[in-house]
C-alpha cells in the first residue's frame, strides 16, 4: 500500500511531470541527432561520444571564460567535429559505421578521462563552475498546475521541444528533408536523379553531432553545473532506443524520450520520497528502472517500426 | 552507308566506342545509330556488352574512346545530370524508387517543385497527374512504391523520364518483371510515346519481343555490333545466330512421354509466409516419373512458399505431402534428400551454392558427410578433387577449375555446377525453381535439354518459374498459381498465351473457357 500511495503522490505532483521534461531533453536532442544521421542512411552509435564530449565541453569554456553559453557554442562545435569524423570514415572510406561509432565512445571517454586532471586539477569530477538558469515565461508560468510543469524550465529544454518541431518541418516539408530521406532508403535511386548523396549523408551526420553535444551539455551546464566522468552513463544509447521506438520520426522520437525521461523521474522521486526510505542498498535497483524499461518497450516493438532501408550501409558508386 | 555520315540525321548517334574493363573489352569500336521517333532494340547476352553501352549514353561510364551525338550535337558527358539535361531518359532494370516515398515524390525527386526550400507536393501531385493523363501512363500519385504492383512502378520509373523531359527513353530489360498482359500494356505504351516523337532504345534478349515491337534491331557479342537489321526484314532465327554466334535451338524439341507411377502426391497443403501469412493456401497435385509439371505464375504468389516447403525450408501448417508412398510432411531437408529429394533452388546464391567455398566443396555439399567423400569423420580431398573434375568435364562447366572460388564463375556456370550437384545424387524427384534466371540464350538452351534429360531418365520434375515460355514450352502439364491457390491445371498444347495470362491474373481456368465460350 505504502508503493502505492507513493506512486500516487508522486503522479499528482507538477515536479514529477517538471522532472520529467527535464531528464527526457538529452534523449530528445541526442535521439533527434540519431534521426538526422540515420535517416540519410549512417547509423551513428557515437551518440553517446558525442554528448560525453559535449558535456565536457561546455564546462570547459565555462570554467576559463565564465560563460555557459559560449560553453553551448563550444559543445557544438566540438560535436561537429566528432561527428566529422564519423562521417568521413564511414561515408568517404565506406567504414563499418559501428566499429567508427565505437571508436569514437572510447575517445570520448578517453579524452575527457585525461584532461580532467591537467584542466582541473583532480580526476573523477569537477567543482560546480557555473550553469545557466532556469528562466520564467510570463503568463504560463501563473497557470495553475501547468505553471509549475512547463512555466519555469532551463532554456535548453525550450530549445529541445523547438528542435522537435524544427527536425519534423526539415525532414518532411522540405526540398532536402525528400532528398534526406530519399537517400537514406535508397541511395542508388535518388543519385540517378541528381541528388548529392555524400553530401546529404555530411549533413545528416552532422546535424547529429550538433543534436548529441547539445544534449551533453544539457547534462553538464543546463542541470548539473559541473561535469562528472562518464557521466552520460549510457544516455546515448537510450536515445538510440527512443529513435528505434519513435519509428525514426522526430515526433516519435520525442514521444520515447518523454517515456524514458518519465521513468528516470519516476527512479529519482521514488528514491526521494518520503514515505518509502529507500536505503542506500537498494538504490542501485531503482537506478536500473530506466534501463528496465527501455529493454521491456524496445523489445516489445521491434519489428514494428521500419529502419530506412539503407540505415547503415555504405553507398559505393560504382 | 551511301552518304556521308552526319549525326544530324539520329537521335542518338555513338560512334566508334571502345571501353575497356579490367580483363575485359565490354565494348569494341562499337556504332550505334537511332533514329529520332523509332523503337531501336538492342539485343545480346549478358555479358556482350549492352548495359555497358547504355551506361556511357547515359553518363554513368565514360567511354575510353569515340564519340556520342545526341540529336546532332556532340555531347562529353560526365555524369547522368549531364544526359537528363541532353534529353535522355533511363529505366533501370532494377527500378530505381524509393519505396517509402508516393509516387509523385518519387517522380519529381531531384528536380522538385518547390517555393523556396520548401517541398511544395500540391503542384507535384498535379504536374504529375498532368503527365500521367497526356501519355494515358495511369498511376496512383498519392500511393507509396511499396504498396503498388510492379507494373505501376515501371510506369512511374518512365513518367520520371517524362517529368525530366526526356526526348530518348532508354529501357533496360523493361518486361523482365512483368505478366503478359502488363507485357502488352508496355508495349502500347511505348507505341503511344513513338507516336508522341519520342525515340525508344530497348534493351532485351527476348526475341518475340523484338519482334513486336521494335523498328530495328542492333544485335552485339562479346563487345562488337554484329548486326544493324530491320525488325520487319529479318527473324527470331537470324537474330539468334548473330547473339550467340551458331544456330540456337529457340525452341526445346520434346518427344511425347509416357509418365509412370505417381511419385509425388500433394493433399491440401498451406503454408504460411515470413509475416505469418497464409502463402500457400490448400493446394493439391501430383508429379509422375518421367514427367514434368509446371507451376505458372506472377512472382510472389507462394510459389517460394510452396518450393520451401517441398523441400523441407519451411513447415506447412496443414495438408499432406507423400513421396514414393510415404508421408513425409514436414520432414527436414536432409531427411528428403535422403528420400530422393533433388532440388535446384531459386536464388542460387543464397541456397545454391556458398560463394565463397572453392568449386569442389560446392560440389559436394549435401553430401559431405557421405561415402566416398567422407571418411570417419575426415574429408577425402583427393577423392573430391577427382569427382569434381569429372562433373565438371560431364556438364560442361567453365573453367574447369575445381579450385576457384564459386563466386567466380559466371552466372551460367554457377548454375551448372548447381544442376551438376543435384543431377548427380540420382534423385527420384526434383524441385527446380527459376532455373534459368538471369541467364542468356545459350546457357538457357543446355539448362532447358538437362531438364528434358531428367524427364527421360524418369524422374519426377517439378519446374517453378515465372517465365511463361519456360514453363510452357517445358512442361507436360501445367498449374496456374495464384494468390496461394491453383486458378487452373491445363496441358500447354490446349492453351493459348492469353488464357495463361488470365489465369495468372486470378481467373480460373473454367471462367476463362467460358469467356471464349461465349465470345
Amino acid at each position: 500500500m505504502r508503493w502505492i500511495q507513493a506512486i500516487f503522490d508522486i503522479l499528482t505532483n507538477p515536479q514529477f511531470y517538471k522532472i520529467t521534461l527535464t531528464a527526457s531533453t538529452p534523449f530528445i536532442f541526442a535521439s533527434l541527432g540519431g534521426v538526422f544521421s540515420e535517416i540519410t542512411g549512417v547509423v551513428n552509435i557515437a551518440l553517446e561520444g558525442i554528448m560525453l564530449m559535449g558535456a565536457f565541453t561546455s564546462i570547459v569554456f565555462t570554467f576559463y571564460f565564465g560563460s555557459p553559453w559560449l560553453g553551448v557554442l563550444m559543445a557544438i562545435i566540438v560535436g561537429l567535429g566528432m561527428a566529422w569524423l564519423h562521417a568521413w570514415a564511414s561515408i568517404k572510406w565506406y567504414g563499418n559505421q559501428i566499429v567508427t561509432g565505437t571508436a569514437l565512445i572510447l575517445l570520448a571517454q578517453g579524452v575527457t578521462g585525461f584532461l580532467m586532471e591537467p584542466i582541473f586539477g583532480r580526476p573523477g569530477q569537477t567543482d560546480l563552475i557555473g550553469k545557466i538558469e532556469e528562466i520564467r515565461v510570463p503568463g504560463i508560468s501563473e497557470i495553475p498546475f501547468i505553471g509549475k510543469v512547463i512555466g519555469e524550465l532551463n532554456p535548453l529544454v525550450y530549445i529541445a521541444f523547438g528542435a522537435v518541431v524544427f527536425s519534423w518541418f526539415l525532414i518532411y516539408k522540405t526540398v532536402l528533408g525528400l532528398r534526406m530521406r530519399s537517400v537514406g532508403e535508397n541511395p542508388e535511386a535518388a543519385d540517378t536523379l541528381g541528388v548529392n548523396v555524400y553530401g546529404i549523408r555530411y549533413f545528416g551526420v552532422l546535424m547529429s553531432g550538433v543534436l548529441a553535444s547539445l544534449g551533453g551539455a544539457f547534462l553538464s551546464v543546463g542541470e548539473l553545473g559541473q561535469f562528472k566522468e562518464l557521466m552520460t552513463g549510457g544516455r546515448g544509447f537510450i536515445a538510440l532506443a527512443a529513435m528505434i521506438l519513435g519509428n525514426w520520426n522526430p515526433v516519435g522520437a520525442m514521444l520515447a524520450s518523454l517515456l524514458f525521461g518519465a521513468a528516470e523521474a519516476m527512479n529519482n522521486q521514488l528514491q526521494s520520497s518520503p514515505i518509502l526510505h529507500v536505503s542506500a542498498s537498494t538504490k542501485p535497483l531503482f537506478n536500473m528502472l530506466p534501463f528496465i524499461v527501455t529493454l521491456v518497450v524496445v523489445s516489445g516493438f521491434i519489428g514494428r517500426t521500419r529502419p530506412p532501408a539503407a540505415d547503415g550501409i555504405p553507398y559505393i558508386k560504382e | 552507308m551511301e552518304r556521308e555520315f552526319d549525326p544530324r540525321d539520329y537521335a542518338v548517334a555513338m560512334v566508334g566506342i571502345t571501353k575497356q574493363f579490367p580483363g575485359v573489352l565490354a565494348n569494341d569500336n562499337v556504332t550505334l545509330l537511332v533514329r529520332k521517333g523509332e523503337i531501336h532494340a538492342v539485343v545480346g547476352e549478358n555479358g556482350a556488352g549492352k548495359t555497358t553501352l547504355m551506361n556511357q549514353l547515359y553518363g554513368l561510364l565514360r567511354p575510353d574512346s569515340g564519340k556520342i551525338y545526341v540529336f546532332g550535337r556532340e555531347l562529353n558527358l560526365k555524369g547522368p545530370r549531364d544526359a537528363i539535361n541532353a534529353g535522355i531518359g533511363m529505366v533501370h532494370q532494377h527500378f530505381m524508387l524509393v519505396d517509402n516515398l508516393t509516387v509523385a515524390e518519387n517522380i519529381v525527386l531531384g528536380s522538385e517543385t518547390r517555393r523556396g526550400v520548401i517541398f511544395d507536393l500540391r503542384q507535384a501531385r498535379m504536374r504529375v497527374k498532368e503527365l500521367s493523363e497526356s501519355y494515358g501512363l495511369m498511376v496512383d500519385v498519392d500511393a507509396k512504391i511499396e504498396d503498388i504492383p510492379v507494373g505501376m512502378q515501371q510506369r512511374v520509373e518512365i513518367l520520371k523520364t517524362l517529368y525530366r523531359g526526356a526526348e530518348i527513353l532508354i529501357l533496360d530489360e523493361p518486361t523482365a518483371v512483368l505478366t503478359p498482359q502488363e507485357t502488352e500494356e508496355l508495349f502500347e505504351i511505348l507505341r503511344k510515346l513513338r507516336e508522341a516523337g519520342k525515340t525508344i532504345i530497348f534493351i532485351t534478349h527476348k526475341l518475340n519481343e523484338v519482334m513486336a515491337v521494335t523498328d530495328r534491331v542492333t544485335v552485339m557479342r562479346q563487345g562488337k555490333v554484329t548486326g544493324n537489321l530491320i525488325t520487319k526484314e529479318t527473324n527470331p532465327r537470324e537474330i539468334a545466330r548473330l547473339m550467340v554466334g551458331r544456330e540456337v535451338l529457340l525452341r526445346v524439341e520434346k518427344q511425347p512421354n509416357e509418365p509412370d507411377d505417381v511419385v509425388v502426391e500433394v493433399e491440401d497443403l498451406w503454408v504460411k509466409d515470413n509475416r505469418n501469412l497464409d502463402a500457400v493456401k490448400g493446394v493439391s497435385f501430383y508429379v509422375r516419373a518421367g514427367e514434368i509439371v509446371g507451376i505458372a505464375g506472377v512472382a510472389g504468389n507462394g510459389q517460394t512458399e510452396l518450393v520451401e516447403a517441398l523441400t523441407g525450408l519451411r513447415k506447412a501448417h496443414k495438408g499432406k505431402y507423400m513421396l514414393l508412398g510415404q508421408d513425409v510432411t514436414n520432414l527436414s531437408a536432409r531427411e528428403l534428400r535422403l528420400r530422393g529429394l533433388a532440388h535446384i533452388p531459386e536464388d542460387r546464391h543464397k541456397y545454391g551454392l556458398v560463394l565463397d567455398f572453392p568449386n569442389y566443396y560446392n560440389a559436394i555439399l549435401g553430401r559431405h558427410d557421405q561415402e566416398p567423400f567422407c571418411r570417419s569423420s575426415f574429408l577425402d580431398h583427393d577423392v573430391i578433387l577427382k569427382y569434381t573434375k569429372e562433373l565438371f568435364e560431364t556438364f560442361d562447366v567453365r573453367p574447369r577449375i575445381p579450385e576457384m572460388p564459386s563466386a567466380n564463375l559466371s552466372g551460367g556456370n554457377q548454375q551448372k555446377l548447381v544442376v551438376a550437384r543435384e543431377m548427380s545424387s540420382r534423385p527420384k524427384f526434383i524441385v527446380i525453381s527459376q532455373p534459368t534466371r538471369g541467364l542468356d540464350i545459350g546457357a538457357i538452351e543446355y539448362i532447358h535439354k538437362t531438364i528434358l534429360r531428367l524427364r527421360d531418365e524418369n524422374v519426377a520434375v517439378l519446374l517453378v518459374s515465372m517465365e511463361l515460355d519456360e514453363v510452357m514450352s517445358l512442361s507436360d502439364r501445367i498449374y496456374v498459381m495464384y494468390e496461394g491457390r491453383f486458378t487452373g491445371e491445363v496441358r500447354p498444347e490446349e492453351v493459348t498465351l492469353e488464357e495463361m495470362g488470365l489465369m495468372m491474373a486470378g481467373h480460373t481456368w473454367e471462367e476463362v473457357r467460358g469467356t471464349v465460350a461465349t465470345r
